[in-house]
């Protein structure tokens, strides 16, 4: 079972943003299961939302507490919540920035866990260019599913296009695909410089 | 066809496949996704020949379900928590009246204090007001439940609440394998009432039932809900011949066949008490689990020999009577009667919090070791009652408990979640 634990604040799709990961990963015949962290539905508040994906039913029901993958939509959070609470060593990392980690104070961190799985991404800038709001949800999905490969850029597509319609899919879908692309890009960059 | 959706779209959608004629509801946290979503249907003529009726309170709600079943329609509303509350009058005549009313409730905790997440106190306040009462443990189930639920209530003449973890279930997206209109109009037969309202025909019903009667009547409601426990699990096979799946029923058994220990539990926990159960196997440990959808009728005898052989018993409550203690461990201690196996009572999951493997690893193997007491709480901060309670010995005007804690654990009611 792969889980995932989506932090950000009221209002950047949080919830939205598991729900349509939990699509993506059904529309790839996986189960999904999707569910927020209830009570702080307001704009600006810190919001947790959960995503686990597998390939037997999913009956378990307790919050993700050992994430393989953590999805921060609002770097401001760094400095006032533990998000990086039970990330186990394997995990990925997807960060709404645009700048590195070391630049974030965050190299102490980014040494106890795979650099190549610790990606940032400036999704509130795509979002404002794409979708013209902030929304970091859906091109935070397009850098993970380019970072884990866990889901394809198609399902990602095909679960924007089930909860939204018209110019917002159209928005969130190019967002996410700059995302995506993005990540495979620099992914290519690190791996020619390795070699 | 199986789709991903929000546990409360899917009830949603279940309840649209079984007809209804009139849904009157009130929102209130967490059921709104569910009305939200049967108005829209009806908005957009997805539901034909229904009618949805906005109303001003929970009291309202039932009131209008009463008046519309009484003439015969087939009538759906849903509710949680203070809402459940507040139509405890007209919900007591419901059931007196016998009218197949099907009632969501997404399970929510009761004030005081106000808290919106999930627990089953306010599904088990009304443990007595003589509708059924069936639990759901996944979303699949609680859309299935809703299709059952008509069946069962019109067979009757006799409402059935449906019970869905609030949140937990109503807020989860995952898979659910959505019936078609025709599965469902095999399965489910237009409502033909007992007794109707009918100008044509007039009859009047809710007449007042002195001595000479009343106990007649009640005994004929209790000889329903015996009767329900034959229906239910007819139902839940007559649901499989359609549907092709496992749904209702009275208990839900899970490596029970040896297990020295089995625990008993209702609603969306099962599904982490399984996971745990698998874990606690694998280290060698003989212990199941008996999942009951069936709380109104009390599937006494189901229970009784699905449990015949433990030697002792864990029930795991989202609730608790105060003064006393455990509610579902109470029955059970009836249907076990005579016979020696020790009975615990777990309370967990109060007011939404989080019921986790590791403490349910921890609980469960101090009940197995016969180490665990009587009625436990599982994961109570004793320092924090202590303190509140040392605050009493030494002021007596202690002030408000809630705000008491509140400020010691450093936060405000603003910003608490």
């Amino acid at each position: 079972m792969f889980q995932v634990r989506i932090h950000g604040r009221g209002g950047q799709g949080v919830v939205t943003g598991a729900e349509m990961l939990s699509i993506a990963a059904f529309l790839e015949g996986r189960h999904a299961q999707a569910f927020p962290s209830f009570g702080s539905e307001r704009t600006g508040a810190p919001v947790v939302a959960f995503c686990r994906i597998a390939d037997k039913e999913i009956r378990l029901r307790e919050p993700v507490m050992q994430p393989d993958a953590l999805i921060i939509q609002d770097a401001t959070l760094l400095a006032q919540i533990d998000v990086f609470s039970g990330l186990e060593t394997e995990g990925y990392v997807i960060l709404n920035t645009h700048r590195s980690f070391e630049e974030m104070g965050l190299g102490e961190l980014a040494r106890r866990f795979r650099p190549e799985r610790l990606v940032t991404i400036p999704a509130t800038e795509l979002a404002l260019k794409h979708v013209g709001r902030n929304a970091p949800n859906v091109p935070m999905l397009g850098a993970f599913a380019a970072a884990s490969g866990l889901i394809s850029l198609e399902s990602v597509a095909s679960a924007i296009r089930q909860k939204f319609s018209g110019k917002v899919a159209d928005g969130n879908i190019a967002a996410a695909t700059e995302a995506y692309n993005a990540v495979k890009a620099a992914r290519e960059v690190a791996h020619a410089q390795a070699v | 066809m199986l789709k991903q959706c929000e546990g409360s779209h899917a009830v949603a959608e279940a309840v649209a496949l079984a007809r209804p004629e009139v849904i009157c509801a009130y929102p209130i946290s967490p059921q709104t996704h569910i009305v939200e979503g049967l108005g829209e249907m009806v908005k957009a003529g997805e539901i034909q020949d229904c009618e949805y009726i906005n109303v001003e309170s929970e009291f309202a709600a039932m009131s209008v379900a009463i008046g519309s079943s009484a003439t015969g329609a087939r009538t759906y509303t849903a509710t949680a928590s203070q809402g459940l509350l507040f139509m405890v009058e007209a919900v007591y005549n419901a059931s007196g009246l016998g009218l197949p009313i099907v009632m969501t409730v997404a399970n929510r905790a009761l004030g005081a204090p106000i808290n919106i997440w999930n627990d089953h106190s306010d599904s088990m306040s009304q443990r007595d007001c003589g509708w059924i009462q069936l639990f759901a443990e996944n979303n699949q189930e609680a859309a299935d439940l809703h299709i059952q639920a008509f069946k069962i209530a019109e067979e009757l003449s006799l409402p059935v609440m449906v019970c869905m973890d609030g949140f937990i279930l109503t807020h989860a997206y995952e898979r659910v394998d959505m019936p078609t209109q025709e599965q469902v109009d095999a399965f489910l037969p237009p409502y033909v009432p007992r007794q109707v309202l009918d100008p044509r025909d007039p009859v009047s019903i809710g007449a007042m039932v002195g001595p000479e009667a009343y106990t007649e009547v009640r005994y004929l409601a209790h000889a329903k809900q015996m009767q329900a426990l034959e229906l239910i699990p007819k139902v839940s096979r007559e649901f499989k011949e359609i549907f092709g799946r496992d749904s209702g029923g009275l208990v839900r058994p899970y490596l029970l066949e040896d297990a020295d220990t089995v625990v008993i539990a209702l609603g969306s926990v099962l599904g982490t008490i399984k996971d745990t159960i698998d874990e606690m196997r694998a280290d060698g440990i003989s212990i199941g689990v008996l999942g009951i959808n069936s709380f109104r009728p009390f599937p006494v005898s189901a229970i009784r020999r699905a449990l015949s052989h433990a030697k002792r018993i864990v029930v795991l409550e989202k609730s608790f009577a105060v003064g006393i203690g455990g509610i579902v461990a109470t029955d059970v201690r009836m249907a076990m009667d005579g016979l020696d196996q020790r009975i615990y009572t777990v309370v967990a999951g109060l007011g939404g919090r989080n019921i986790t493997r590791a403490s349910l690893h921890r609980v469960l193997r101090m009940a197995m070791h016969d180490q665990l007491e009587g009625l436990h709480f599982m994961d109570l901060e004793w320092n924090i009652v202590n303190r509140e309670l040392d605050r009493e010995r030494q002021t007596r005007r202690s002030g408000p408990i809630a705000e008491n804690i509140l400020r010691d654990l450093g936060q405000t009611k603003s910003n608490v979640g």
